[in-house]
């Protein structure tokens, strides 16, 4: 029976044995469903063993909905808790494992795959490539992050949930004072899905150099495309440390050594330097590819090309160099004293000046432009208003004496909300209605979008200003709970409210894909919204090859100047395309990294070994197996493109 | 959403009652004065990118236009793009001048309480309390604080646990207790009052309720305050203060003598500020064979100033 007591959750309620049945009846309804309709082997052949960018991109989408939702689950049982002061729906425990998991989910399982997700896409389409520079490890990277995240979110009801903040700032991250295993499930699953981020980061790196059209210089590219490539360089330098970070608390909590104890030799601020320097760019990570949608989006919708192309292209490359020289302003306050203060301090607020300079790109994108409003055009017109005060704020917060007042308290809480949510959060949303028809074929409903994008946008203003406020009369942020004396319940339960229109908002995009899937026409074309770059030049839903001719471009606008200046972007004739082959091997040495992921968790040493030499089973496997791919002949490619409308070039 | 960002505004400068915003002290002076300066600076660029957008959205929408309006190519200007770089740059230098005269400021004893010695108070927090030790009065209290007014106060602060930070929003922003290091946060009182103070940093599950009261009175009653303490309390003892350290909720304590004393703070801090300075720093290390049982490591993991 020991054994099996470390599997028990730590500190049990009904929310949680209502969970481990939805959870089980879920599963059970899952593989009951596949096996009636037997479709195991259409999951198996066409999702599980593939490597298209297409399909892998759609995985990732579907993960991060699902996990959108699950960390606006634990969001509404924040905000219910503290709608009211002194309230008595969660305890201390089950609130401390809330925000700690809504942190993590959100940013690591829900925003990174979304954008990693448009990536996958998008990007090989933007460029006209048939896929990205190493397909298999693209499949590897989306399995790695998926089954992490089925890991990490288990941890829920099997042996108890991180508890100690997403920041797992130690000493109370070390084993002390969290003795029970969800610091494990952290400290694993995030380096798990860490390592498919990193894999994807240099995949995309390689693609966007190597892979390009002809004709498509790096200052030709679509913004999109150029966000994407500098978002991976980030993460190919930021990640590393991330890693790290993750190895030596994984060693501190398992094998007892002693990085960032308190005692023997062990400095508590190195996890925090180390979280931080990953975590700051981590932020950029997450808003620069949302830049790149906005970028596309605005320039679609206000039928203009898009205004200093070449600033929008410098001040990224700036953020992303300054991405990495800011990280002490998440601890202003640890006592490194005025003079280090100062200067993060100066670096922070200057990052706020590429910001702005692409805000003012945006505003004169639409100046002589000619604006159709909708729903990605609406979320980007709701997001320019909403970030400029996260970011002004965020400027606010780079004060560093002022800090010392704003530092961990609801002001901050505000600000990377008011940062977050319009700048990643609507532009996935964005990008999601925006892309939709080319990934199946079909619009989403307009309206039922407008109304969505309209009560998120207020939601969001309603559930996050009134942080300001709080904050400043001194409610800390992380408290599960605050006295009526204090005054912060008409605030709090302000937020309440704006959490509960947002969540209708999100539900609203639920339904609308449920409705358009059913009613909406199919008769669309390749380019329903009158766009100007190249995936609109591919058909929609796109083939498994992406352009039956490989085209040519001479701008960032390929397909204008197709439509407008007589442009051929195809020619040439079809010629035999050479296609990489589907493989299982992503999915299972996946799978078993989730084993041996469990394992480390609950140190089951035996169950370890075994499961990391089948990892390398896995990749001596892959050494030594001969895959040359294989070939779409002229004639399928004819038939294809017969079927999907007549051909395209 | 202009008029909920407005109505914040309002709310800021209308209701002067905003724990931040209503400072006793001249550290909290000089943190709201920067926050009011910088609300004001980030309006500013709030309206101009407001007042923008509504133009181009009301000028530019597509029903205002005639069916054949084709919008024109336009790449950019080196005008505009200056325009659009220098005026932040201007703005971000103002702020950066701002901030780091007030970095100085917050972080030196405030100015116009030089003439005195600052009263040197330990702050020691532990799961879930906060210890006060005042070496100069030979006292020690547990969740609650006195200090006199119009004196310097220089908070030593450390942790024996997690990672906590000391604040009293009234008198001046936060800053970290950690269990390696002393740090050192410069505060004074203007005026008497009872502030209210807390640990902001999570600590774990005692972490809400983690709160200390700070009772700001003249000199003179501050003096009559640490006579009544010796006459009335009970002297610390170290099996004593191991009972207070486990995790757990206290009331207010009150004793004579301080924890100082057996179990020095952790003073051969890693670098960093000024908590090497001339009294206790010294004073501690005599107790260091006292403290746990790791004192060869102290000359070669800590770099002494
Ligand atoms: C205008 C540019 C920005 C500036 C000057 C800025 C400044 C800051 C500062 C100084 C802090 C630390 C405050 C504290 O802990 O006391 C902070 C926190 C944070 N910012 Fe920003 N920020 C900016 C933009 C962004 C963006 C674009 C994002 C995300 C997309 C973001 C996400 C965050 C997050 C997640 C945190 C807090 C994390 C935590 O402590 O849990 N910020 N920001
Ligand atoms: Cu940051
Ligand atoms: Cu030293």
């Amino acid at each position: 029976m020991e054994f099996f007591e470390r599997f028990a959750i730590p500190h049990p309620s009904p929310a949680i044995y209502a969970s481990m049945v939805a959870i089980g009846l879920t599963v059970i309804a899952i593989i009951a469903g596949l096996t009636y309709f037997k479709k195991w082997g259409y999951i198996w052949r066409e999702w599980l063993t593939t490597v298209d960018h297409k399909r892998i991109g759609i995985m990732y989408l579907i993960s991060a909905l699902l996990m959108l939702f699950r960390g606006g689950v634990d969001a509404i049982m924040m905000r219910s808790q503290l709608a009211v002061p002194g309230n008595t729906l969660l305890d201390a425990q089950h609130y401390n494992e809330i925000f700690t998991t809504h942190g993590i989910v959100m940013i690591l399982f829900m925003a990174m795959p979304f954008i990693i997700a448009l990536m996958n896409f998008v990007v090989p389409l933007q460029i006209g490539a048939r896929d990205v520079a190493f397909p298999r490890l693209n499949a590897l990277s989306f399995w790695l992050f998926f089954f992490a995240a089925m890991l990490f979110n288990i941890s829920f009801v099997v042996g108890g949930s991180p508890d100690a903040g997403w920041t797992s700032y130690f000493p109370l991250a070390g084993n002390e004072h969290s003795p029970h295993v969800g610091t494990n499930y952290y400290m694993i699953a995030i380096q798990i899905a860490g390592l498919g981020t990193l894999m994807t980061g240099i995949n995309f790196i390689v693609t966007i150099l190597k892979m390009r059209a002809p004709g498509m210089t790096l200052m030709k590219m679509p913004m999109f495309t150029w966000s994407a490539l500098i978002t991976n360089v980030i993460i190919v330098f930021a990640f590393p440390v991330l890693t790290i970070a993750l190895a030596m608390g994984t060693m501190d909590r398992l094998f007892g050594t002693h990085f960032f104890s308190i005692d023997n030799g062990g400095m508590d601020m190195l996890w925090a330097n180390l979280f931080w320097v990953w975590g700051h760019p981590e932020v950029y990570i997450l808003i620069l590819p949302a830049f790149g949608i906005y970028s596309e989006v605005i320039s679609t919708f206000a039928r203009r090309n898009l205004y200093g192309y070449k600033s929008m292209v410098a001040s990224m490359v700036i953020i992303s160099l300054f991405s990495f020289l800011v990280w002490v302003h998440h601890f202003f306050t640890m006592g490194q004293g005025a003079f280090v203060n100062s200067i993060f301090s100066v670096t922070t607020m200057a990052i706020a000046v590429p910001t702005g300079i692409k805000i003012f790109n945006w505003l004169f994108t639409l100046w002589k432009g000619k604006i159709v409003m909708t729903t990605p055009m609406l979320y980007s017109m709701l997001f320019i208003p909403i970030f400029t005060i996260g970011g002004v704020t965020g400027v606010m917060l780079g004060m560093s004496a002022a800090d010392y007042q704003y530092h961990n308290t609801m002001f901050l809480v505000a600000h990377f909300h008011l940062v977050i949510i319009p700048g990643v959060v609507f532009a996935m949303l964005a990008g999601l209605t925006y892309w939709w028809p080319k990934m199946f074929g079909f619009m989403l409903n307009e309206r039922i979008g407008k109304w969505a994008a309209w009560l998120i946008a207020v939601g969001t203003c309603v559930a996050f200003f009134p942080m300001f406020i709080s904050g400043l009369d001194g409610q800390a942020r992380r408290m599960y709970t605050y006295s009526e004396a204090t005054g912060f319940g008409f605030w709090n339960m302000l937020s309440f409210i704006g959490a509960g229109i947002l969540a209708i908002g999100f539900v609203l995009i639920v339904y609308n894909i449920y409705y358009s899937t059913r009613y909406a026409t199919r008769d669309i074309g390749a380019d329903p919204w009158d766009a100007r770059t190249l995936e609109w030049a591919t058909h929609s839903p796109v083939p498994e090859y992406n352009f039956a001719i490989t085209p040519e471009v001479n701008s960032s606008e390929a397909l204008w100047d197709e439509k407008k200046k007589g442009h051929k972007l195809f020619k040439g004739s079809y010629q035999e395309i050479h296609m990489p082959s589907k493989s299982g091997v992503p999915f299972i040495m996946s799978a078993i990294f989730f084993v041996f992921g469990f394992a480390m968790i609950f140190s089951l040493w035996i169950l370890a070994i075994v499961s990391l030499l089948g990892i390398f089973a896995c990749l001596i496997h892959r050494s030594f197996e001969q895959d040359h791919g294989y070939h779409i002949s002229v004639k399928e490619i004819e038939e294809t493109e017969a079927k999907m409308g007549g051909a395209k070039g | 959403m202009s008029f909920l960002f407005f109505t914040i505004i309002t709310v800021l400068t209308g209701c002067g009652n905003l724990l931040v915003l209503d400072p006793k002290g001249p550290q909290a002076q000089t943190q709201a004065d920067v926050i009011m300066i910088s609300i004001w600076t980030m309006l500013f660029v709030v309206i101009v990118v407001f007042a923008l957008l509504a133009y181009m959205l009301i000028k530019y929408r597509a029903s205002k236009q005639s069916d054949d309006y084709e919008p024109p190519h336009i790449e950019g200007s080196k005008v505009m793009e200056s325009i659009f770089v220098g005026i932040p740059v201007i703005i971000i230098i103002f702020l950066s001048i701002v901030s780091v005269k007030s970095n100085y400021a917050v972080e030196s004893t405030p100015e116009g309480y030089e003439d005195q010695e600052p009263l040197v108070i330990y702050a020691s927090s532990s799961n879930w309390k906060w210890h006060f030790s005042y070496p100069e009065q030979d006292i020690e209290t547990v969740n609650y604080l006195y200090i006199p007014t119009d004196r310097a106060l220089e908070f030593k602060l450390y942790s024996h646990g997690p990672i906590t930070s000391f604040w009293v929003p009234q008198l001046g922003g936060q800053k970290y207790a950690m269990a390696d290091m002393v740090t050192t946060l410069h505060l004074a009182a203007d005026v008497p009052g009872e502030f209210f103070g807390r640990n902001a940093n999570f600590s774990g599950k005692g972490f809400a309720h983690n709160t200390f009261n700070v009772n700001a009175v003249p000199p003179a009653e501050f003096e009559e305050w640490v006579d009544e303490v010796k006459e009335t309390a009970s002297p610390i003892t170290e099996d004593r203060f191991q009972e207070l350290l486990e995790p757990g909720h206290l009331g207010q304590l009150t004793f004579t003598g301080t924890h100082l004393e057996f179990s020095p703070a952790p003073e051969h801090n890693h670098g960093g500020s000024q908590s090497h300075d001339k009294h206790d720093g010294h004073e501690n290390h005599d107790h260091h064979e006292k403290h746990e049982d790791h004192e060869e490591e102290e000359s070669s993991d800590h770099h002494h100033h």
